[in-house]
């Protein structure tokens, strides 16, 4: 493709990081702006370097924090969060020794900015349209809310770019995915994201980057578009981009991280090239009308096995293709669901409010608003944790977390938490939770925990009830 | 890495689509700084029961699992996180090569950056490779690298796509970064010629 011809905006992204295309025997070398890491996919990572005598290249455009391992408890009288699993002691303090010996800024947890690798870079303004951002986590995807072109890499990889600042990549197609309409009361980003995972499947987007486009996107917070762009891996995507705006810019404006005074204009300038030209071709387009969304809900054991929460859990009989019909098989096996049945009224034991998909200030504002005044059924433990320290410290100004409090749930630190359970938060057997986290796969929140997926509006309305309920009965009138 | 030229192996069939990395090698097992050790902990929670006993009705429990280095998985096989503990726990096992119809990318490329091939077949082939394991559980499958060929126990061979970079590391067992660091003066000239544009 010349550079005359329209272009995508992931087009435009790739052209612009490129230091030697790709031919038919070598991928192409692509620059890299911006590497956030975590102690999880790290440490081996760092290992290589020493091994092979290599320095981090530009500790400058990288930056750590601590999120995956780390604990959510409340901090001791010492203001320190108690650790007291040992290996996840050992892979903290192994991240604090390679951040200090190659140089790289880390955000340890008595740091304030510490949290969630994907909410703190957007906060910090280290998130900007136009670049390119990769972290060992497959959840980098939710950078491109930025117009950034951000996915996740392996730890073979995070050591190419520590050493390097670039990764050897081919070129991926693209998919269009156009969602216009406006979403009803009650219904959420994550309601969106999980009806396109839904439709698509969990593989169907292996393979493209998603360009999110149409007038739902557009109306979008920034946080929205980040919940959005954050689940594009769970259709198998190798990221989602929606084109920067005024909405981008105005969230950026002032932040830490941000471009100032002169270098803002320059750089807002630049931001305002990075969108699809007119007439640029896609591999794939899907369409999606926001309007007709429903609450959605997950009944089975991946993201794609999404259902509107008023409908019956889908009948393995019904599915003609033999694959799928073992796997919703094991799937209803495994949830201890059957056919037919309804999930609305459901009884659930956990409800998790948080993740990189859902734990930012807007979420919890959002849970907040359900829950101001109610109670958390006596049956249900409810979890909600921030984010980051940054929303901490904002939902605790806003009084959030005395709403949270009063209702009985838990308010705990910063981190991944009962998403990724492997940091003291976790379900136990046989369990069903309510989660605004993104992966409902077997064991996930725990060895043999069942998960429903869902947004923060569902979330809060089954901590009150005590069962899976649905959020437009709690949002209506008010 | 070791290289990767031919391999021919009994295989063992895990007859499911969409196994993910979580299943692969569950999140707790990802407190380690190392990358060995992994293997006993492959798909844990599918092998092993409460108590730690294996299941006895488990794929890689049964007594012909023990020789196997190929694993046949449904379609889009090593989908969800971007962990790279997956294939160093499937090489920990003693697993040199996946078959399934569809790879998730970014295991793709993690498996291929460790010597783990994952061979793509057409989902026809990998139903009739799952048949022929069923009907003898000591079938032998040949895969040749050099010339990217899957063959049956019969002779009969199938194509299947490599990224020829990657297969040029494999069949050397030399990784990536080494072609990467030599781009220097190139990664050099492009930070110079692009300095405060970020």
């Amino acid at each position: 493709m010349t550079q005359s011809s329209p272009r995508t905006l992931f087009a435009k992204l790739w052209d612009d990081h490129l230091i030697q295309a790709e031919s038919e025997s070598t991928p192409a070398v692509l620059y890299v702006d911006l590497h956030l890491v975590h102690e999880v996919t790290s440490p081996q990572a760092f290992s290589v370097l020493r091994e092979r005598r290599l320095e981090v290249r530009r500790p400058d455009r990288t930056l750590a924090t601590m999120d995956h391992s780390t604990p959510t408890t409340p901090r001791g009288a010492d203001r320190r969060v108690p650790i007291i699993d040992l290996k996840a002691r050992a892979q903290l303090a192994q991240l604090e020794r390679n951040c200090a010996d190659f140089g790289v800024p880390l955000y340890a947890l008595d740091n304030e900015h510490q949290g969630i690798v994907h909410v703190i870079g957007p906060e910090l303004g280290l998130t900007q349209p136009g670049m390119t951002i990769v972290c060992g986590d497959s959840h980098t995807s939710t950078h491109g809310a930025f117009g950034a072109l951000a996915f996740g890499i392996g730890t073979s990889e995070v050591a190419h770019v520590l050493a390097t600042q670039c990764l050897l990549q081919r070129r991926a197609r693209t998919m269009e995915v156009r969602m216009d309409g406006v979403l009803a009361p009650g219904i959420t980003a994550k309601d969106l994201i999980l009806r396109l995972i839904a439709e698509i499947g969990v593989g169907g987007a292996t393979g493209h980057v998603l360009e999110y486009s149409g007038s739902a996107i557009q109306a979008m917070s920034m946080e929205e578009r980040m919940t959005v762009c954050n689940m594009s891996i769970e259709a198998g995507a190798r990221a989602g981009m929606i084109a920067p705006d005024d909405t981008t810019y105005e969230y950026l404006a002032g932040r830490p991280y941000a471009p100032q005074d002169a270098h803002w204009d320059r750089a807002l300038a630049r931001w305002r090239t990075f969108a699809a030209d007119p007439g640029s071709a896609h591999d794939r387009t899907v369409v999606l009308d926001a309007s007709s969304i429903k609450p959605m809900i997950t009944y089975g054991t991946n993201p794609g096995m999404g259902i509107a929460v008023d409908a019956p859990v889908p009948t393995p009989s019904h599915l003609s293709d033999a694959s799928e019909r073992r796997a919703l098989e094991k799937a209803l096996q495994y949830m201890a669901l059957t056919p037919g049945e309804s999930l609305l009224g459901k009884s659930v034991d956990v409800v998790f409010l948080g993740s990189c998909t859902n734990s930012r200030i807007s979420d919890l504002r959002l849970a907040a608003g359900v829950m101001r005044g109610q109670r958390v059924a006596s049956t249900v433990r409810m979890l909600v944790v921030p984010g980051s320290q940054e929303v901490k410290r904002q939902a605790e100004a806003e009084g959030l977390d005395e709403i949270f409090r009063a209702a009985g749930a838990e308010w705990r630190e910063a981190g991944c938490s009962m998403c990724i359970a492997m940091n003291g938060d976790e379900l136990r057997a046989g369990q069903y939770a309510v989660s605004t986290s993104n992966r409902n796969f077997e064991g996930r929140q725990g060895k043999g925990g069942r998960t429903f997926l869902a947004s923060p509006l569902t979330a809060a309305a089954t901590a009150i009830a005590g069962t899976i309920a649905d959020a437009r009965t709690y949002v209506r009138g008010r | 890495m070791e290289p990767f030229v031919t391999l021919r192996t009994t295989a063992v069939v895990l007859p499911l689509e969409n196994v993910d990395t979580d299943q692969i090698i569950p999140a707790r097992f990802l407190k380690t700084t190392d990358r060995l050790g992994l293997g006993n902990d492959l798909f844990a929670d599918w092998r092993y029961d409460v108590s730690g006993a294996p299941r006895p009705e488990f794929v890689l429990n049964r007594p012909e699992a023990k020789a196997a280095q190929l694993l046949v998985a449904g379609r889009n096989f090593g989908c969800g996180s971007s962990r790279e503990h997956a294939p160093w726990a499937l090489l920990g096992y003693g697993f040199r090569a996946v078959v399934s119809s569809e790879f998730a990318d970014i295991f793709r490329n993690n498996a291929l950056g460790n010597g783990l091939l994952p061979v793509a077949l057409p989902e026809a082939a990998v139903e009739r490779v799952a048949a022929l394991i069923a009907a003898h559980a000591d079938s032998k499958f040949t895969i040749d690298l050099a010339s990217t060929t899957f063959a049956l126990p019969s002779g009969e061979r199938f194509d299947f796509p490599v990224d020829p970079f990657a297969r040029h590391c494999m069949l050397q067992g030399v990784d990536q970064l080494g072609y990467l660091a030599a781009k220097e003066p190139e990664i050099s000239a492009f930070e110079r010629a692009r300095a405060g544009a970020y």
